[in-house]
């Protein structure tokens, strides 16, 4: 049997609504990628900087409890000076696709 | 009122290649962006960081890259209006078309290239209720004129180099300085930091971390913010300004008025041929433009820019015949009266 190579991933977008999306593991892509991938996010209002952590565009909030890599210092550094930014921000930008991200549950944060 | 062939809209990395290829049809360029630098993005956001797929250049700092563009493109002579966002464009009975900005500079051309990126850098505002109330009243996202802050109480929150800089130029200016920032750490370059410690140990700036102002108070204008540390009470800081300085954020803004296609936040152009969208003698080039397969890469940016000028020059010189010249063959003969050619090859007879 082939492995798969997606993991399911709930994506709350900025209207509330809810979306189950399949976010495959074998193409190092990023939260904010997948947001983008599947349009969830209007172009332009999401991923500004590419990913290099320097616009938090990509913020999101963390609900499922799942053990994510720690911030880097430019995360956090960012973070510090974003808006609306709650306990559980990350970027997404700084979250990668990988297997342990099965059933991982995001909401994005507003735009600011 | 500014005269030029083609009027540019945004000095990012596209918009300056075009003063180039236009310069090669002995078309002239102006350009006009919100930033007070060229370079857009590249000098905005990520001056420091590498860009890998220019072609040619195996690696090359996006802040070395514009001043490369620069360079290339000196001899053409490009205009600037910079620190100026194009709010109105108005198409005249002759076809020519009238852009003003929001400081009320006219521009006029028969072709407009809007190479715009994601749009014009606006200050990112902190969510503070009132404070479009105070905005010019003592609340400014931009520091244009320090000298407004002689000897006047100034509160400054943020935490990068913008905060960090213009607390200790201030520092000198203003009767008093408090830096408010959200955490004990500053993203700023160390030097920065380090004359921030220097200064609050000598007490010249105050320093209120990790804080954040929470509300603006004053019947007019701004007479005192209060100061919020997380678990505590806040506390009331007297004083004539309060400077946020979260960064910049691009937003489409008065483009997205001026009765072009848009959609998914980018100008539909026509890729076909030359990325004219939907206004006959306005193009849409670089990041800000969408066409079936649009990729959001400078080097597309490029390629868009040196079609787009051929279609420039049919309209400004129409009928005209024109063949491609390369400049290996050609040479580059700048409006500055300079000229780059090719060595003459070496003729030499073997007895």
């Amino acid at each position: 049997m082939e492995e798969s190579q997606d993991v399911k991933i709930t994506i709350i977008d900025r209207d509330g609504v809810s979306h189950n999306v399949d976010a495959p593991i074998d193409m190092a892509m990023n939260l904010m990628e997948v947001v983008r991938v599947y349009e969830l996010a209007p172009e332009g209002t999401i991923g500004i900087c590419g990913g290099m952590a320097m616009c938090a565009s990509c913020q999101c909030y963390v609900i499922s409890d799942h053990e994510l890599p720690e911030m880097q210092d430019d995360e956090e550094a960012m973070l510090s000076e974003a808006f609306y930014v709650k306990d559980n921000s990350r970027l997404g930008c700084q979250i990668q696709i990988i297997p342990d991200m099965e059933g991982l549950e995001v909401e994005l944060a507003p735009e600011s | 009122m500014i005269s030029t062939d083609i009027l540019i809209i945004g000095a990012g990395p596209t918009g300056l290649f075009t003063v180039f290829e236009a310069g090669l049809l002995k078309l002239k360029c102006h350009l006009i962006d919100a930033l007070p630098q060229p370079g857009g993005q590249c000098s905005e956001i990520y001056p420091k960081k590498p860009i890998y797929d220019i072609p040619a250049y195996p690696e090359i700092l996006a802040g070395d890259l514009t001043e490369k563009l620069l360079e290339q493109c000196k001899q053409f002579e490009p205009g600037f209006t910079l620190g100026e966002r194009a709010e109105t464009i108005n198409k005249q009975e002759d076809g020519m078309f009238v852009v003003t900005t929001n400081k009320g500079t006219k521009h006029l051309a028969p072709v407009v290239a809007i190479a715009g990126g994601l749009g014009s850098f606006e200050p990112r505002k902190p969510l503070i209720d009132n404070i479009g109330n105070f905005e010019d009243k003592g609340v400014e996202y931009i520091i244009k004129d320090p000298e407004i802050y002689r000897n006047k109480r100034v509160v400054i929150a943020g935490g990068g180099d913008s905060a960090l800089d213009w607390s200790i130029f201030l520092a000198n200016v203003a009767s008093s300085v408090t830096l408010v920032h959200r955490r004990n750490e500053f993203r700023g370059h160390l030097d920065s930091v380090e004359k921030v410690q220097e200064l609050k140990n000598s007490g010249k700036i105050s320093l209120i971390t990790p804080a954040e102002i929470t509300v603006i108070n004053g019947s007019d204008n701004v007479e005192s913010v209060e100061v919020t540390k997380k678990d505590e009470q806040p506390v009331i800081v007297k004083t004539d300004h309060f400077i946020p300085l979260f960064g910049l954020s691009p937003k489409l803004g008065p483009i997205a008025n001026w009765g072009l296609e848009i959609e998914k936040n980018a100008i539909k152009v026509n890729n076909a041929l030359d990325y004219q969208t939907n206004i006959p003698g306005i193009f849409a080039i670089g990041d800000v433009n969408t066409y079936p397969g649009k990729l959001k890469l400078i080097l597309c940016g490029f390629h868009e820019a040196t079609l787009m000028c051929q279609a420039a020059y049919q309209i400004i010189n129409p009928g005209k015949k024109y063949v491609l010249k390369y400049t290996t063959v050609s040479g580059v003969h700048g409006f500055d009266g300079t000229s780059k050619t090719a060595p003459k090859a070496v003729v030499k007879k073997i007895d």
